[in-house]
């Protein structure tokens, strides 16, 4: 009995002790604990600092904003306890239409040769509101019907990919005029992505929204009873990462100053591992933005300390695999071990 | 109690000595012994909670006990799986049926145990054969290669039967297997017992039905609070007289003495109905009073209290609230009405065991003075819920702890707390201290006779029989959907609403 007494004290003294840390400390000592890898690799093998390049570092989250963005929006849904497989057709089909939209007038063969050299906040909102409309359809089937959002999604996934394809025949789209192109030149979309980070890491923490969407993933059931309406939460949150894989497929077109089918393939897998490794609990309840945006930045120092050390890409892809399900191990190890606020 | 080890006469076939089993919190069995003869049908009675199905689990290995023995055919054995009882003799087929819905009749009974051809592979002409014959034995009419999921819940549960008996079974353990059944499949499930009971096996059956005691078994065992009361034949004793062993207790604990003047009608039903869950249903509950209800399980009394909270509305019936008719039919229209609801499963449909105190406390009342523009005023709340918490004396280290970590008598003072934060007018409680240790229990008790004192109107699932009979002003016994009575307090006791509560 007094040996149980002592064990429960250890333990209430020890998550005492664990939440005295921001939860997302440990994977943020990940971070830094790869970087300094690739720092001290950088000194050996190519005589150089991995850190100390500015433009290195601007690059490397240039890369993975992308991904952020989706990420950010993935992350509600996986805390919800679902999950969203469409969101990289969705970047195709909104990187076709709003390319579409932006089209300079000297495009020779424009997909609407009346529609070129519009204000640019035209082919923006029709690329979110096609994002948005993606999500709508997402979250209205998993909270309507009994199919399972894995399955949801992935239809939509393979349907939205179709409508990519579809909508010029499987041409590009390219010749977009200055002021699109702007939105993904320099470093504007490290701070769209940061922005969305920030807007919905203040939703979450601190709104009604973040309390609802925490409370359905932790316990839909609970949630219904205590008065929360399920199925209208859920199909804003779906809407939500739906409009920011939208957000995403802007950016990628405008980066490119193209839009092409076959844009986003395998984003969604990028932005559920950068969620994942990051702490969110694909049984729902648990994560966190700032941990999201840490798993984003871990994609990119590895992706880029591969590049940086002229290794292969081919090891690069088996390191991230490794990271992400060694992530998932540590998450599952977190939970078993109960106490601490993830 | 003396061990009875010694002198087993030879139609013994099984014997419990002396078997104790405590959970955190609750002893579930207290020092049980018990015999069962070869050939005869064991009834196993007591109200909910008294621990027949903790006894019905370790015998068939599911649970071992902290102390005890039990012997087979005079040996001693330690059953530490259901498997290892399996081997020795023992199958218990389950209230809630455990066979795969998409796979046939006979895949289903022999699973993991096909008969192979040369090959290796699966035989299905033999795996079919042996399954006709086990169901010819049994007399039961099914075709083999059936999926499961086309009969019906009474074949399934013959399916079951065959399928404890295809391990040469010699105990079976049937944990209220006509619950589910009509009568007519109830016939046909006492045909087959009594014909199993010829080839000299022995069943053990737990039951809540007085006609069945009477009907098909040869002894009955009473369990009250986890201990052993006595055996009989049911023959020798008169309905009255078993239910005075299964109740036999002096009401122990000091409830709060409730005020005796309860207010205006707050709550009004008339016929509510939702086959096949419960119908019929009317009462008036006054602000200022306690209304018990009172029932066995399946009773029908949590799917009532769900339709009034608007959960699963219920088929037809009206409903009146402070006098006005109301149709409810989500928990935000209850709430709106003042309704609140503390759920019987604290774990399945209370407590987000993820999130902490704080969260848990808060979410019920994320609106109005707690919220300004969909940002929550995290002071106010936070000072709210702390308030909360100290009026109802939670144990935690903080409110930012996991509830997960909270004892059970304290994760159900935080829902409750979530739901006085609402400022109810109408508290529907389902089983409020189930699992709860005596303490918080008295505590619990004490804050919902506050409650009351200061109008609230309090709609009261229990089913313990001193909570029911200490708290409750009046109290409304139910049997399969229906309401069989509904009693004032002083004309209660525990005979009273197990009669009512039996049909």
């Amino acid at each position: 009995m007094s040996q149980a007494l002592a064990q429960r004290t250890v333990d209430a003294r020890s998550a005492r002790r664990a939440r005295r840390f921001p939860p997302a400390a440990s994977i943020l000592m990940v971070l830094i604990g790869l970087a300094l890898t690739f720092e001290l690799l950088g000194w050996i093998l190519v005589r150089q600092s991995f850190l100390l390049n500015e433009q290195r570092l601007v690059v490397m989250i240039l890369q993975v904003s992308v991904i952020g963005i989706i990420a950010v929006g993935v992350t509600q849904v996986i805390i919800t306890g679902g999950i969203d497989l469409s969101s990289g057709s969705v970047v195709a089909v909104t990187a076709m239409v709003a390319a579409s939209l932006a089209q300079s007038s000297e495009a020779v063969r424009a997909v609407y040769p009346s529609l070129t050299d519009l204000p640019v906040l035209v082919p923006v909102i029709a690329g979110l509101a096609v994002g948005a409309a993606a999500g709508l359809l997402n979250g209205t089937l998993v909270a309507y019907t009994s199919i399972p959002p894995f399955i949801a999604t992935l239809g939509v996934m393979v349907s939205a990919r179709g409508i990519a394809k579809w909508y010029t025949h499987g041409q590009p789209v390219s010749m977009l005029n200055d002021a699109y192109a702007a939105i993904g030149s320099g470093v504007v979309p490290v701070v769209i992505f940061l922005g969305t980070a920030l807007v919905f890491h203040i939703a979450l923490r601190y709104t009604r929204y973040g309390k609802f969407t925490y409370a359905i993933g932790a316990n839909p059931q609970a949630a219904r009873i205590s008065g929360i309406n399920v199925a209208r939460h859920l199909i804003v949150v779906y809407t939500i990462a739906g409009t920011l894989s939208g957000l995403a497929g802007i950016v990628t077109s405008a980066r490119a100053v193209s839009g092409q089918a076959g844009m986003g393939m395998m984003y969604e897998l990028d932005a559920i591992a950068a969620a994942v490794i990051g702490g969110a609990s694909l049984s729902g309840g648990i994560g966190r933005i700032t941990g999201t945006v840490i798993g984003t930045l871990i994609l990119g120092v590895v992706t880029s300390g591969f590049t940086f050390l002229r290794i292969d890409a081919y090891y690069q892809e088996i390191v991230k695999g490794a990271i992400i399900v060694a992530a998932v191990i540590a998450d599952q190890y977190r939970h078993r071990a109960g106490g601490k606020r993830a | 109690m003396r061990s009875l080890a010694t002198d087993v006469p030879a139609e013994c076939l099984l014997e419990v000595s002396n078997v104790s089993k405590a959970f955190p919190g609750v002893v579930a069995l207290d020092d049980v012994s018990l015999r069962v003869k070869r050939g005869t049908v064991h009834a196993l009675i007591g109200e909910n909670g008294a621990g027949k199905s903790t006894l019905m689990k370790i015998i068939a290995g599911i649970y071992t006990p902290d102390t005890g023995e039990l012997h087979l055919h005079g040996s001693s054995v330690h059953l530490s799986s259901p498997r290892q009882a399996l081997q020795n003799g023992i199958a218990m087929i389950h209230q809630e049926l455990n066979l795969m819905p998409f796979m046939s009749v006979a895949e289903n009974i022999w699973i993991g145990r096909e008969p192979v051809n040369a090959l290796g592979l699966i035989s299905h002409r033999e795996l079919h054969r042996k399954t006709r014959a086990l169901l010819e034995r049994l007399r039961i009419d099914v075709d083999p290669q059936a999926e499961v999921r086309t009969l019906s819940i009474a074949r399934r549960q013959m399916i079951e039967i065959a399928k404890a008996l295809s391990h040469e079974s010699q105990l079976l353990i049937m944990d209220e297997p006509t619950s589910a059944l009509t009568e007519r499949d109830a016939e046909h499930l006492f045909a087959i017992i009594r014909e199993l009971q010829a080839q000299g096996k022995s069943i053990l059956y737990i039951t809540h039905k007085m006609e069945e005691l009477f009907e098909i078994a040869d002894e009955l065992s009473v369990l009250r609070d986890g201990r052993y009361i006595g055996s009989a034949s049911p023959r020798a004793l008169t309905r009255d007289e078993i239910i005075r062993m299964m109740v036999g207790r002096e009401l122990s604990q000091i409830f709060p003495g409730a005020p005796a003047r309860p207010g205006a009608v707050v709550l009004s039903a008339r016929d509510l109905t939702l086959e096949p869950q419960f119908r019929n249903v009317s009462f008036d509950l006054h602000a200022g009073e306690i209304l018990g209800i009172a029932g066995l399980v399946g009773s029908g009394r949590s799917q009532l209290a769900e339709a009034l909270f608007g959960l699963t509305a219920a088929s037809s019936g009206q409903l009146w609230i402070e006098g006005c008719e109301v149709k409810l039919d989500s928990p935000q229209a209850a709430m709106s009405r003042g309704m609140a609801f503390v759920t019987e499963d604290r774990k399945e449909t209370g407590c987000f065991l993820r999130l902490s105190v704080l969260e848990n406390l808060e979410i019920a009342v994320l609106k109005g003075a707690f919220v300004r523009c969909g940002f929550v005023r995290k002071r106010a709340a936070t000072q709210a819920c702390a308030a909360m918490s100290r009026l109802l004396g939670v144990k935690t280290p903080d409110l930012h702890e996991r509830i997960e970590n909270l004892s059970g008598g304290n994760q159900q003072k935080v829902l409750l707390g979530r739901w006085l934060l609402t400022r109810p007018k109408i508290l529907i409680l389902d089983e409020p201290t189930r699992g709860v240790d005596v303490g918080a229990k008295a505590e619990i008790h004490q804050l919902i006779a506050r409650l009351v004192a200061d109008g609230a109107a309090v709609l009261m699932i229990s089913s313990e029989m001193p909570e029911i009979l200490g708290m409750s002003h009046r109290i409304m016994v139910m049997h399969e959907g229906r309401v069989t009575g509904i009693l004032e307090r002083e004309q209660a006791d525990q005979v009273k609403i197990m009669e009512l509560a039996a049909g």
